[in-house]
């Protein structure tokens, strides 16, 4: 059953067409990755789709077209997005930042939300040890689990990762990975928009690859990563 | 100068004080969530003032026809803008609340109520102004940049302002006082008026403190004071954050003008003066820092009062210098204070 339907999509910044007539579909339960170099819009593309940035074309989430619904109602409707620079409230605790990322759960009590902080815990150790500590000084790895904690809190059926990865010690990339792995088992949908192809290939059901502003490419994950082209470009030369 | 006066300037500069606190700590927060500095405040407390001295002459205050008008002005633009989702509820705040506090108003007023009820009247007729016109006035607005917010802000004040002057007139008034008890500390007088002041002062620091730092709507809006981004993606509205900021001042602007009506008499437009002391503090704290803010109100109080004293013709001036070398101490040390996000 299809939980995403891109159409059309446009962005346009100032004359300059960021993105361009992306098609882009996902089913329930998958794992979709967006590759592709720098500057090719792939963060262009998870802003519109979050609502952030004004678009044109047409985005349809669980049936329902989301052109005249903001980011706070895309969120209520179950589509969270982590983006790149994280966003979190870095004078707050962890527990705090947790605690918002629960606001959509607000009508349902304080107990359904510790509950949720309970889970996120448990899915990420780490946080639970930070509970008490400023956000804005926690490690990069610390904060992208924050990050992702805190969206997860809204429990998102679609999930927006936007270069987890980046600027994280190896190590902490294979744990991130991990965990976007064991999300989708508990029924999460993901979109992924990632620099480290190969890792992010090896998880995915299926696979765009994005190159000024256009879908060069598409197929299953499995696929693309044999691809010769893609081999070449992006996981050949990409010693990482 | 002796003790006795000296005691006597002190008092009268920590009570200023508290009302400059409080106005300073609406300012900084209202900034803080929804970057507007909020200059219509000082007419808040003018009509919260006259509001109240009115009652008290057993006459239903004028201030109603304000209510109404601005509830409905605010209904249209929000409607206007709503395209028809959840229009019960804006027209339950918007149209049905005014009426009832009118309906109540009208009711209560000429059977002279008392200082109580009277304080809370003034208190519902005044406070829901601000966020009928954040509604009005900035929501619209919400994502322009802080100087155009700051321009509607001063059109804000001149309408209001404007108004005021067609609602109550040019005179002056004076509230009653909340307790003629004097008590006597030593050989030191305290009017019960200051007592009243500072302890209400007090409780609403404390009642802000305890909603911003333990309820999770207060905890909301910090995170849209600190990321307004972040706090869209938790699911956080930020405009309706916004009218519960606007909210909170409307009631803490309306309070200090229930609370200053007895000590001197107001004008249409004296509370833009009384705001603008709110303000230097506000300026002073870096319209950020909410301890600092309070601090420097409390030293606004105190220079205002002493200034009064020795050199009463130049008190306001002498007030408003203080903040030149602290704009010249924050230039100096911030070179990128330019909070455009």
């Amino acid at each position: 059953m299809t939980l995403l339907d891109v159409r059309h999509l446009s962005v346009a910044f100032g004359g300059i067409q960021a993105v361009s007539d992306v098609a882009l579909r996902m089913a329930h339960g998958q794992i979709v990755t967006v590759i592709g170099p720098n500057g090719a819009g792939k963060t262009t593309l998870l802003s519109a789709i979050a609502g952030i940035i004004p678009a044109s074309g047409s985005v349809t989430f669980g049936g329902v077209d989301l052109a005249r619904h903001t980011v706070e109602s895309r969120v209520a409707g179950g589509l969270s997005l982590v983006p790149e620079k994280r966003e979190l409230f870095a004078g707050m605790t962890v527990a705090e930042n947790l605690r918002l990322g629960g606001w959509r759960l607000r009508a349902q009590g304080f107990r359904a939300a510790t509950r949720a902080m309970d889970e996120c815990y448990a899915l990420f150790p780490r946080l639970a040890e930070r509970r008490g500590q400023r956000a804005g000084t926690l490690s990069g790895g610390e904060r992208q689990m924050l990050a992702m904690a805190r969206a997860l809190m809204a429990k998102p059926t679609l999930l927006m990762l936007d270069e987890p990865s980046l600027g994280l010690a190896p190590l902490i990339v294979r744990d991130i990975f991990r965990t976007i792995r064991a999300l989708r088992e508990t029924g999460v949908s993901i979109l992924l928009v990632e620099q480290n192809a190969r890792a992010a290939l090896a998880i995915s059901d299926y696979g765009y690859v994005l190159e000024g502003g256009r879908i060069a490419l598409e197929g299953d994950g499995a696929a693309l990563a044999a691809d010769p082209r893609i081999v070449e470009m992006y996981l050949g030369t990409a010693a990482r | 100068m002796d003790q006795s006066i000296f005691l006597i300037l002190l008092q009268d500069g920590v009570v200023n004080g508290a009302i400059y606190a409080l106005l300073a700590l609406c300012l900084v927060m209202v900034f803080a969530v929804t970057r507007v500095i909020l200059i219509p405040q000082g007419e808040l407390v003018s009509f919260a003032a006259l509001t109240y001295a009115t009652l008290d002459t057993g006459h239903v205050p004028a201030s109603l026809y304000l209510l109404g008008g601005l509830g409905g002005a605010a209904f249209l633009r929000a409607a206007w803008a709503k395209r028809g989702t959840a229009l019960l509820w804006l027209a339950v705040e918007t149209l049905v609340l005014p009426a009832g506090i009118a309906g109540v108003t009208v009711w209560l007023a000429p059977q002279k109520p008392g200082v109580a009820v009277e304080v809370l009247l003034a208190l519902a007729i005044t406070a829901p102004l601000a966020p009928y016109l954040y509604r009005l006035a900035f929501q619209p607005l919400a994502n322009a940049s802080v100087l155009v917010l700051l321009v509607a802000s001063v059109g804000a004040h001149l309408a209001l302002g404007g108004l005021g002057l067609l609602i109550f007139g040019p005179e002056g008034s004076r509230g009653p006082g909340f307790s003629t008890a004097m008590l006597s500390l030593g050989d030191q007088v305290v009017p019960g008026q200051s007592l009243w002041i500072l302890g209400l002062t007090l409780t609403a620091m404390a009642g802000l403190y305890l909603f911003f730092e333990f309820t999770l709507l207060g905890t909301a809006l910090r995170a849209v004071a600190v990321n307004r981004l972040g706090a869209r993606l938790v699911g956080i509205r930020t405009e309706q954050a916004g009218l519960i900021a606007f909210t909170l001042a409307g009631i803490l602007g309306a309070l200090s003008g229930v609370l200053v009506a007895p000590l001197t008499t107001i004008y249409y437009d004296s509370g833009f003066l009384i705001g603008l002391k709110g303000f230097v503090a506000a300026i002073v704290g870096g319209l950020a820092s909410y301890p600092l803010a309070v601090l420097a109100a409390l030293v606004v109080g105190l220079v205002e009062s002493f200034s009064a004293f020795w050199a009463s013709a130049f008190k306001e001036v002498i007030v408003f210098t203080v903040i030149i070398p602290v704009l010249l101490w924050r230039s100096w040390r911030h070179q990128d204070l330019e909070d455009e996000e």
